[in-house]
């Protein structure tokens, strides 16, 4: 899978940091890809007012259909071309069903997902433990051989590049073209839209085709490159992840891949604690002890009792929690706690986000997941 | 050109007749679908829908079948009724088998009639804090429960795993990731000898439990003061504000509902089926139950025969398995085509659909 | 005279209703035309044909002696013809310069657009900031951005749809000032309403639509009000019975209460004081969106304030749930038919359930007696003549103003103490109107109190024994009825004394 520095190899810190920067970080970056793209995709879908709760469904379809595609073509390429035309065309089910036939979107991204899943692994079935072609590092001469920063930054394949560049695509699309403020105001408000003779069904099913692209090519990118194989239901709830990051980044496209990355990284260190058999306390008093200086150090002007209150129980756990690590150093927790941090942190960031109404009903489409039928 | 045509009151006849013509659909479909996979159309469709029901060891085999899906269906309606999204039935179905478990291997070899009812109040128990978890979220924090829940399907699952590696792990195992088989007292009675069940049956009092629960269900929906709030709420949020309702009272009671009613299958799925905790316990009844709740119109009555025709689907599906080499995978796609078609005819219901020029819908 | 835009002929039939039939008139460059007509009568599918939205099933128009058919909105104006909405299209969480821009049909740079704002805005007296949220502004300064959206097209022709139902006496003279430029400057301007004295001051001619038809084509300064509204609702008409209540004791009274918005857009209710009597009506008039659904909300129930800031006969009730508050007999009927006084999906006898429950006692233990919900149901129909084929019928079925009966007969016949209800008229025809004042007074007359919270200036001065107004959340004291000119409660309304 990956090589692991384990705490009882013998290692100085200039090789740890070394092994951080050039191993650690490009996978956490791999990592975040499918979620940078699938969020990307969603983001378009829900500011122009439409929920699609089937990104899992979409990204496992990509998954396989870019395998196949890889593995019989030998073309990384036509993989996520046709990866990308698959969630499309699966999306514009969902599309045809909530725009045209009215359906509830919730119910009909649910099917979308539960379809996507048994269909892909319908047709994945004989493609099992296969590894597919490599998909094409971008290399630039000296620059990319340069040590330390050209291995961070440099040392990636196309599609991370050009994830990053849609995001950017879709920020421009939407803050500085007319046709992104026409999407923007089909997601506020519909029936204005329409008014005004704007047609919203089109457009809103233009941006679910785009959106199930997305996921399609971030699935791809699990089964061509992350993994790289296919299995049965290997997304595992990335495609809802995708979905919790664009609450996350409040529909705002730069703050995706701030997320995606924040999941990539929590995803990586995870795996990499369960590898190295890292001391699970240890790692928790740490984390504990740096939040609690941080509340101090943030609310410094304004302690109220209320706060030294919350300061000192983080602080007293983090106390207790270094206490149970010295008195048990081979303490190691069943990896499947430790396979749970992506989903829990996704609750928690959710928790986070949404706790402020008054924000959260700003930034949010206004008709998000509301039934339009144009009636005279 | 065909446009459609707001009915002012919903048809009764299509509320009823959809379902049915999704079922039909769905079989056309599956039935091309058979065919490009390079089998018998005819012949698969008979060995899923008929023969079934003709054999009977896997008609008893379809009530085994049916009744985690009909209770967890029945919870859930409530909530969807209500525009509460629980998703995350798999997950309380989950822990509603691994607290009833605990409880039965925490009393391993005490012969006792209260050992049952106990464990099926643990899972239920269970169940219903694990789906109070996105309950209390939504209300404290407005977190999306369709997200918080689905989240905690996959938390529950890989706790499942932790737990047969670890508290629950049978001690003479050979370190196995597995409980131990449960003894007697704490395994579900089967109804040997009842009429039209065959002497082998798996049949178990969960079973008939499940299909007691379904009047009382239909009962507390359409004459209790709960069902008529869950009813508003869902349909009208505002009204049923104006009404007197509290939002948060309902999803704590919906979320809370349907995660009993999870907790309870799953307990009855280890204690019944299974035998003993493993981790391939969960296999899906909690996301098909989505289906299942749908198919059914959210209607008690309406989720026992579609808890029955989904049933049918998965002991049919493995009957095609087995005699004509269909994939597993099939199957799960026909199940997601039958809720396609279902949601897409849903329109006939409240439109009318017209042919002809352009005139009144633009 | 030479003519702008010349309708012959015009039908458009909808499922069960014709909504236009053999309509015929015409407009000249510059003219202010009235379009006069109860609510139904076919004003906005007429213009809603002239604009594009809805194409006409027979008949032709003509725009510049040429054949006019538009097919969308984006024809219409390209045509010269634009269009003021009644409820505006217009997006919140946007800029005033993003909403215009929407509106055109030409992609203008985004600075370039907003100098072009400025200077058409001050050019028609109509000031405006490019840069703010639609969300932050008044209604009436709403409404200034849809008439500069629609001056950057140049229009030749603009049809206005009850412009003046949201504005402040004030703000309509502005209105009014501008229509005169425009028209001055040769553009026609269609001009949709009911309200007959503004036709009578504003309007070169007027069009008098009845059940879809034209019934009548007249020069409005040469008619009087009573002339006018008798075209238009076909019948002559009774002046309502005077009457003067004697106040009697107090049932609610209200004391510094307060509540705060969690609404980004909302109003925040700021120390309001008010006293109910026995056996009186009590009006309180506003612009919308100054704190009157919010003020209804806290009244219901459905917004839980301290609990002595609201004491009805003496007991603390700002605490209680709205079951609580209907046991003790203040009751509501909100502004929004559909979605809160009634839930559209559902029947007539559930929506009976709905708030009838307590005090009809349709329920033991939890469990719902349907038989008597659905009788009472039977009773408020009968009652209160609601036209509907029966008590299954759900609530989106039933038209308007039979819902409306349907709403206010349910609270009526509950025979509460205090009774509070909001814009009870609103979009009612003439007729339901008139029976639905007529009850409430009734039930002021046996005693009860009424709170009647509307827009309609008019209703308010023909019901109310005391008066009050509300703005940006605060309620002026109350004034007995007819202590006080039109002048004067603008100036109220537009907050700029409330005291």
């Amino acid at each position: 899978m990956m090589e692991v520095i384990g705490l009882n190899a013998d290692v100085t810190i200039q090789q740890s940091l070394f092994y951080i920067l050039t191993t650690l970080l490009p996978i956490m970056v791999i990592a975040a890809t499918p979620l940078v793209l699938a969020s990307t995709g969603e983001l378009i879908v829900e500011k122009s007012g439409v929920l699609n709760l089937g990104v899992e469904g979409m990204m496992v379809m990509g998954a396989v259909i870019g395998f196949i595609t890889a593995v019989e073509t030998g073309t990384p390429v036509a993989g996520f071309i046709l990866a990308a035309v698959a969630g499309g065309l699966l999306a514009l089910i969902f599309g045809f069903l909530t725009q045209v036939l009215l359906s509830n979107q919730v119910a009909t991204g649910l099917a979308l997902t539960l379809f996507g899943l048994g269909l892909a692994a319908l047709m994945g079935q004989t493609y099992t433990g296969i590894r597919p072609p490599q998909t094409a590092r971008i290399d630039i001469p000296f620059v990319s051989d340069a040590p330390v920063l050209g291995q961070m930054l440099f040392s990636y394949d196309w599609i991370v590049y050009f994830a990053l560049a849609l995001v950017g695509a879709v920020w421009w699309f939407l803050n500085r073209t007319r046709a992104g403020l026409v999407l923007r105001a089909v997601g506020e408000n519909h029936d204005a839209a329409h008014a005004l003779g704007y047609r919203v069904i089109a457009i809103r099913l233009a941006a679910i085709a785009f959106g199930g692209a997305c996921a399609g090519m971030g699935g791809a990118y699990l089964s061509l490159v992350r993994v790289p194989q296919w299995s049965e239901g290997m997304t595992a709830g990335i495609g809802w992840i995708a979905l919790a990051i664009v609450v996350f980044a409040s529909w705002k496209p730069g703050r995706v891949i701030i997320g995606a990355w924040l999941f990539g990284g929590v995803t990586i260190l995870q795996l990499n604690i369960q590898a190295a058999n890292l001391n699970v306390l240890g790692i928790a008093a740490i984390v504990l002890a740096v939040v609690t200086i941080g509340m101090i150090a943030l609310n410094l002007r304004s302690m109220t009792a209320k706060n030294w209150i919350r300061v000192a129980f983080l602080g007293a756990l983090a106390l207790l929690s270094w206490a149970m690590a010295l008195t048990w150093p081979a303490f190691r927790l069943d990896s499947a706690y430790l396979s749970m941090t992506p989903y829990l942190m996704t609750i928690v960031v959710l928790v986070a986000i949404s706790g402020d109404r008054t924000r959260a009903a700003l930034n949010a489409p206004a008709s998000l997941g509301r039934v339009f039928h144009a009636s005279s | 050109m065909i446009r459609l045509e707001p009915r002012l009151t919903p048809s009764r006849a299509m509320v009823w007749g959809t379902p049915a013509l999704a079922v039909l659909a769905t079989m056309i479909a599956g039935g091309i679908l058979f065919a490009m996979l390079g089998k018998n159309p005819m012949e698969a469709i008979w060995t899923i829908f008929v023969d079934p029901i003709l054999d009977p060891y896997s008609r008893d085999e379809l009530f085994v079948k049916a009744a985690p899906l009909v209770l967890i269906a029945i919870g859930l309606s409530y909530g969807f009724r209500a525009g509460v999204w629980n998703i995350g039935a798999e997950g309380q179905f989950i822990v509603g088998a691994i607290a009833g478990s605990a409880v039965g291997l925490a009393f391993y070899g005490t012969e006792a009639i209260w050992l049952l009812p106990l464990m099926a109040l643990a899972g239920m128990v269970a169940g219903t804090l694990w789906a109070m978890i996105p309950a209390f979220l939504k209300v404290r924090f407005n977190a999306n429960e369709i997200l918080v829940s689905l989240m905690l399907v996959y938390v529950a699952d890989q706790l499942l795993r932790a737990m047969v590696a670890g508290p629950l792990r049978n001690p003479a195992g050979f370190n196995f990731p597995e409980s131990r088989l449960f003894h007697d007292s704490a395994v579900l009675p089967l109804l040997q000898g009842f009429p039209g069940l065959t002497e082998y049956t798996r049949v178990h009092v969960g079973v008939l439990i499940a299909l007691l629960l379904v009047p009382l269900a239909w009962l507390l929906l359409r004459k209790h003061l709960l069902g008529f709030n869950i009813q508003v709420m869902g349909s009208a949020p505002r009204a049923a504000r104006f009404s007197g309702v509290k939002p948060a009272m309902i999803i704590y009671v919906c979320l809370g509902l349907s995660g009993a009613m999870a907790g309870l299958a799953g307990l009855f799925e280890v204690a019944g089926p299974a035998g003993q905790l493993v981790p391939a316990l969960p296999q899906g009844y909690g996301f098909t139950a989505i289906i299942v709740a749908f198919l059914g119109r959210l209607n008690p009555l309406g989720i026992l025969a579609a808890g029955l025709v989904m049933a049918l689907t998965y002991i049919g599906g493995e009957n095609a398995q087995l005699d004509l080499g269909l994939p597993r995978a099939a199957i799960s796609v026909f199940q997601g085509m039958l809720l396609f078609f279902l949601l897409g005819l849903d329109i006939l219901v409240r439109y009318r659909v017209r042919f002809g020029k352009r005139g009144a819908a633009q | 005279m030479n003519t702008l835009l010349d309708i012959s002929g015009l039908r458009k039939a909808y499922p069960g209703v014709v909504a236009n039939d053999d309509v015929a008139f015409d407009i000249a460059p510059g003219e202010v035309h009235a379009l006069l007509g109860e609510n139904g009568a076919g004003k906005s599918t007429l213009v809603k044909m002239i604009y594009g939205l809805v194409q006409p099933d027979e008949g032709q128009m003509h725009l510049h002696g040429r054949p006019y058919a538009p097919t969308s909105p984006k024809d219409a104006r390209a045509a010269g013809v634009s269009m003021v909405f009644q409820h505006f299209s217009l997006f919140e969480a946007l800029s005033v310069r993003e909403n215009i821009a929407l509106g055109l049909d030409e992609a203008i740079a985004p600075r370039v657009l907003a100098d072009r704002i400025r200077s058409v805005s001050k050019d028609y007296g109509l000031p405006l900031d490019p840069d703010r949220l639609i969300g932050d502004l008044s209604v009436g300064e709403r409404q200034r951005v849809e008439i500069v959206r629609c001056l950057l097209q140049d229009p030749r022709l603009l049809i206005m749809d009850e412009p003046t139902s949201v504005l402040t006496p004030q703000e309509v003279n502005i209105l009014f000032d501008t229509l005169r430029l425009l028209s001055k400057r040769g553009v026609a301007i269609l001009y949709i309403s009911h309200k007959l004295d503004e036709i009578r001051v504003l309007c070169d001619r007027a069009t008098i639509l009845r059940g879809g038809k034209v019934v009548a084509t007249c020069i409005p300064r040469d008619e009087t009000p009573r002339s006018l509204a008798e075209m238009m609702i076909g019948s002559t008409l009774a002046d309502p019975p005077l009457r003067r209540a004697v106040p009697g004791r107090t049932l609610l009274k209200l004391t510094g209460l307060s509540l705060p918005t969690h609404d980004p857009f909302g109003v925040s209710l700021q120390g309001i004081d008010l006293t109910l009597h026995a056996g009186e009506v009590t009006g309180i008039a506003g612009v919308a969106g100054n704190g009157q659904d919010e003020l209804v909300e806290v009244l219901s129930g459905e917004q839980l304030v301290e609990p002595g800031m609201i004491r009805l006969d003496n007991t603390p009730v700002g605490g209680l749930s709205p079951n609580r508050r209907r046991s003790l007999g203040l009751l509501t009927a909100p502004e929004e038919r559909l979605g809160h006084a009634a839930a559209p999906d559902m029947s007539l006898t559930d929506n009976t359930m709905l708030t009838g429950r307590v005090r009809q006692r349709l329920s033991t233990q939890g469990f719902l007696k349907w038989n008597v919900a659905s009788n009472f149901a039977r009773a408020v129909i009968k009652q209160f003549d609601v036209r509907t084929p029966g008590v299954d019928t759900p609530a989106r079925a039933l038209s308007g103003g039979n819902l409306q009966k349907f709403v206010i007969g349910r609270e009526v016949m509950q025979k509460p103490r205090v009774l509070v209800v909001n814009q009870p008229t609103w979009g009612v025809d003439a007729a339901a109107a008139a029976s639905i004042r007529q009850s409430l007074r009734d039930l002021a007359a046996a005693g009860a109190s009424v709170l009647v919270i509307s827009q309609d200036l008019d209703e308010l001065m023909e019901m109310s024994d005391q008066f009050a107004v509300i703005a940006g959340g605060k309620l002026s004291p109350t004034r007995p009825a007819g202590s006080i000119s039109i002048e004067e409660i603008g100036r109220m309304m537009g907050g700029g004394d409330a005291a």
